[in-house]
């Protein structure tokens, strides 16, 4: 049955809907448009033939090969794409900087994409407000309290908050720090807001 | 808001023609918020009120150096200054996020707009959604479409990338009253169906019917 391997790789993203990513399918890609190489030969010599010898009963074949290779088209295209929209969530989430577990999930012509992408969004952040620029990759919550509760993950040395004071970031030391200081070692994995 | 925060005299004048006061700025910018979140398709852009908002926080932040340390106030202006630029991150983001959606369709609609409509993206904004077009376009084609055969090697964006969906339903308040809003045009089967939207009042409609009164400002989305 045609357009099979291509259905297949769609309902191989369908299956992770929590908008995990995959590693990228190289195999059923290559056997899709290998499918579609043949099928557009196909199409090729039967159109020629149809043409020389007036053979009209092969314009049906030729008319369902044709809708197979756009199915094929249409499925490779949407895969590809919702790969993109995925990795894209991936800036927002973790940053500019991809775990190599991550990483390892894309081909070459995704860490491209991701790579131009970062450097778009880069640009457009420092552009914001007349050249002064804003990192609306953070303030991602609107701010509900002043202080949080947060527990150190590993050792990060000495920290100073605005009122001067020094607090010593042990791994496994808690603290009640201004939000706003937190954010970007929460973010960074240094330290880890404890909910109540 | 105390007001000895934002007291930083003449500079404001010179930026807008209508003077506007600092609470008046943020009311514009948390209308836009609300605006863009609850609107399905991209909304006009509001680069001035951007651009305001960002000068107004720069001068919160310098105001707040010169508060004393372990000042009680301090805490609550640092609020401020972090409520204010939640919103203006979240105002950007949603602008972000719905051209990233739909790009093709609003490079289309900026690059057809005539002279005398105002501009859908800021300058920056057109330029992430250029770049952005052209990324995912040479992507595609890198990885799949030039081994396709000849004929099947693009892909019409305008095609491929659904539109926003203006018949959406959305909530909204009636800022300034509205008469005859045509609801459901006349058909063979119904008489056309038109209302009046008092002041005040509070509606779920279909966005595509109240698009022109949000640009005019006419209502607001909630």
């Amino acid at each position: 049955m045609f357009c099979e391997k291509a259905l297949e790789l769609i309902r191989e993203l369908h299956r992770m809907n929590d908008g995990q990513l995959p590693t990228f399918n190289e195999d059923g890609l290559r056997q899709v448009l290998q499918e579609m190489e043949a099928l557009y030969e196909q199409n090729q010599n039967d159109v020629n033939e149809a043409k020389s010898e007036g053979r009209t009963d092969l314009i049906p074949s030729i008319k369902l090969r044709h809708c197979c290779l756009l199915r094929n088209q249409r499925c490779l295209t949407a895969y590809l794409y919702d790969r993109l929209l995925r990795i894209r969530a991936l800036r927002w989430e973790y940053g500019s900087v991809l775990p190599a577990n991550v990483r390892f999930q894309m081909c070459a012509e995704e860490l491209q994409w991701f790579s131009q992408y970062k450097k778009s969004l880069a640009i457009f952040m420092r552009s914001l407000g007349g050249g002064e620029g804003l990192d609306i990759t953070q303030d991602m919550k609107p701010p509900k309290s002043l202080y949080i509760e947060v527990r150190c993950l590993k050792d990060h040395g000495e920290f100073e908050i605005d009122d001067g004071t020094v607090i010593l970031l042990k791994k496994n030391s808690q603290h009640f720090l201004p939000r706003w200081k937190c954010e970007q070692l929460i973010r960074q994995g240094v330290l880890e807001h404890v909910m109540s | 808001m105390s007001d000895t925060l934002f007291d930083d005299g003449s500079e404001q004048d010179d930026i807008q023609e209508d003077v506007m006061t600092p609470a008046e700025l943020i009311a514009k910018l948390e209308e836009a918020w609300l605006n863009e979140k609850f609107s399905p398709e991209l909304l006009e852009s509001r680069s001035e009120v951007v651009e305001c908002v960002m000068e107004q926080l720069t001068h919160m932040e310098a105001n707040l150096q010169r508060v004393k340390k372990g000042d009680a106030k301090a805490s609550v202006h640092r609020m401020e200054i972090d409520r204010i630029r939640f919103v203006l991150s979240s105002y950007l983001r949603s602008r972000l996020q719905k051209i990233e959606k739909f790009f093709p369709h609003v490079l289309e609609r900026e690059k057809s707009r005539g002279d005398s409509y105002p501009s859908l993206l800021s300058p920056e904004e057109f330029a992430f959604a250029k770049e952005y077009h052209a990324n995912t376009e040479s992507y595609l084609k890198a990885v799949a479409l030039k081994r396709m055969p000849p004929n099947l090697q693009t892909v019409d964006m305008l095609k491929a990338v659904p539109e926003p969906c203006l018949d959406s339903f959305v909530f909204l308040r009636v800022k300034e009253r509205q008469e005859n809003i045509l609801v459901e045009p006349e058909t063979d089967d119904q008489r056309e169906y038109v209302v009046d939207l008092e002041e005040g009042s509070q509606h779920l409609m279909r966005y595509r019917t109240i698009a022109p009164l949000v640009s005019s400002g006419a209502v607001q989305l909630i």
